[in-house]
């Protein structure tokens, strides 16, 4: 599983991936999480409003910071 | 876990839900209504303060606008977010696509202010639509009116200035961003765009969550909004509102209007060129700017001077440089600071 979470170094950004670590180690996975902060890179995902959560390729969440408990289901959704 | 949003509308029924917000709203209205009173009483009566008095004026003034526009703040951004979920950035940038220029401004500038934004997405959102085939001239209009006619800035200058320079604000940055932008865009800068932007291709699919997002989801999101925006601005907006009451109290009556009042011709453009250097956001500039015109500096020149500091500021600007070269973000700041001074001097001459 590919987990990237797209922003160029805001506030809120750290927060989406802080939430994204706590939802891997409630789930129990040890997955890396890759931080995308080149602009045209954000850009060509498709995402104009930052953070973004990318999973396997699909943007999940954009422009928002979800909480912990809606990660973690957007996350084992992903796995099935 | 300190910085999620409590999801806990997941838990509350719909009837739970509906009843909590509008019991918000009765306590709302019931603390704006009573605000005036409530600080009249505390410091006029109890502390003994003299109405007329520097001091009693100064902490008056200082309590109660504090409290009106944080109030002011929490009210509006909580109902703009609600009905901003229901807009996305990408539908925006799809109904822009086809529009060229001209019609096509107009419906930025108008879509700038309704669509969610922030100034640390102004780079995303540019590659985002040139890359998509926006016209140049109708992102910058998008990109114009955007930052300058946001929620924040106009709540407060309502609370301090009343629905009238609101208005005018709302009108004349309205008119410089579509103008703006028509102009940027009759230029053909083109040229001076970083290539990579041209080189992106968008092959990401956009999500739409909110399209399906739940009534509670929303009410969440917009609880988060509150907080992330008063929580970044207050230090800026105790600062502006102390600054002023300082101003209104103690600063000598023919100060501000020997310095800029009508008197002076060049007062619009010095304002402008004092306020874009100047990064504050609308919460520290809107007070100062309140106290100035109390104080007599002509109200086309305070206008020139928070539109010059909201619309453009150093920040956005070291941010655009990487989609900008030098020769078209100067272009951009030019064409912006002549509008801006422009609807500074007309509202001036209406007034």
């Amino acid at each position: 599983m590919d987990i990237q979470v797209l922003g160029p170094g805001c506030k809120n950004c750290s927060n989406l991936e802080k939430a994204t670590a706590e939802a891997l180690e409630q789930l129990g996975m040890a997955q890396e999480i890759t931080k995308i902060t080149d602009y045209g890179q954000i850009a060509a995902y498709g995402v104009m409003k930052t953070p973004a959560l990318r999973i396997d390729g699909e943007i999940k969440v954009s422009g928002r910071v979800p909480s912990v408990e809606e990660i973690t289901k957007i996350i084992s959704e992903a796995t099935r | 876990m300190t910085t999620a949003v409590p999801s806990s509308g997941h838990q509350l029924k719909p009837s739970q839900l509906w009843g909590s917000v509008i019991a918000a709203g009765f306590a709302w209205t019931v603390g704006y209504a009573l605000n005036g009173a409530f600080w009249d009483f505390i410091i006029y009566d109890l502390a003994g303060l003299d109405a007329d008095s520097h001091l009693g004026a100064s902490i008056h003034f200082f309590v109660y606008d504090t409290t009106k526009i944080l109030l002011l703040l929490v009210g509006i951004i909580f109902i703009v977010t609600v009905l901003r979920s229901f807009v996305t950035i990408e539908q925006t940038r799809r109904a822009l696509g086809g529009r060229h220029e001209g019609y096509g401004n107009v419906a930025a500038a108008g879509l700038g202010v309704v669509t969610p934004f922030c100034s640390c997405s102004a780079v995303p959102v540019f590659i985002g639509f040139v890359a998509a085939g926006v016209p140049l001239g109708v992102t910058m209009s998008f990109l114009i009116a955007s930052p300058m006619v946001n929620e924040v800035a106009v709540i407060l200058i309502f609370g301090l200035f009343g629905w009238k320079v609101a208005t005018a604000y709302v009108t004349f940055g309205l008119i410089v961003a579509v103008v703006g932008g028509y102009v940027l865009g009759r230029l053909n800068l083109e040229r001076w765009i970083e290539p990579f932007v041209f080189e992106t291709t968008i092959d990401g699919q956009p999500v739409e969550p909110s399209t399906t997002m739940p009534w509670s989801d929303r009410f969440a999101m917009a609880r988060q909004e509150v907080r992330t925006i008063i929580g970044k601005i207050w230090p800026y907006l105790l600062i502006g509102i102390g600054l002023g009451a300082v101003i209104h109290g103690w600063a000598p009556e023919d100060f501000f209007v020997n310095l800029a009042g009508s008197g002076n011709v060049l007062a619009v453009p010095l304002a402008v060129m004092v306020g874009i250097p100047l990064y504050s956001n609308a919460a520290g500039i809107v007070p100062l700017a309140g106290a100035l015109a109390d104080k007599g500096v002509a109200l086309g020149t305070v206008l020139a001077f928070m539109m010059a500091v909201v619309a453009l500021s150093l920040p956005e600007m070291i941010l655009l440089r990487r989609v900008l070269q030098p020769k078209l973000l100067a272009t951009f700041i030019g064409v912006l600071a002549t509008g801006i001074v422009t609807a500074g001097y007309l509202f001036n001459t209406i007034i």
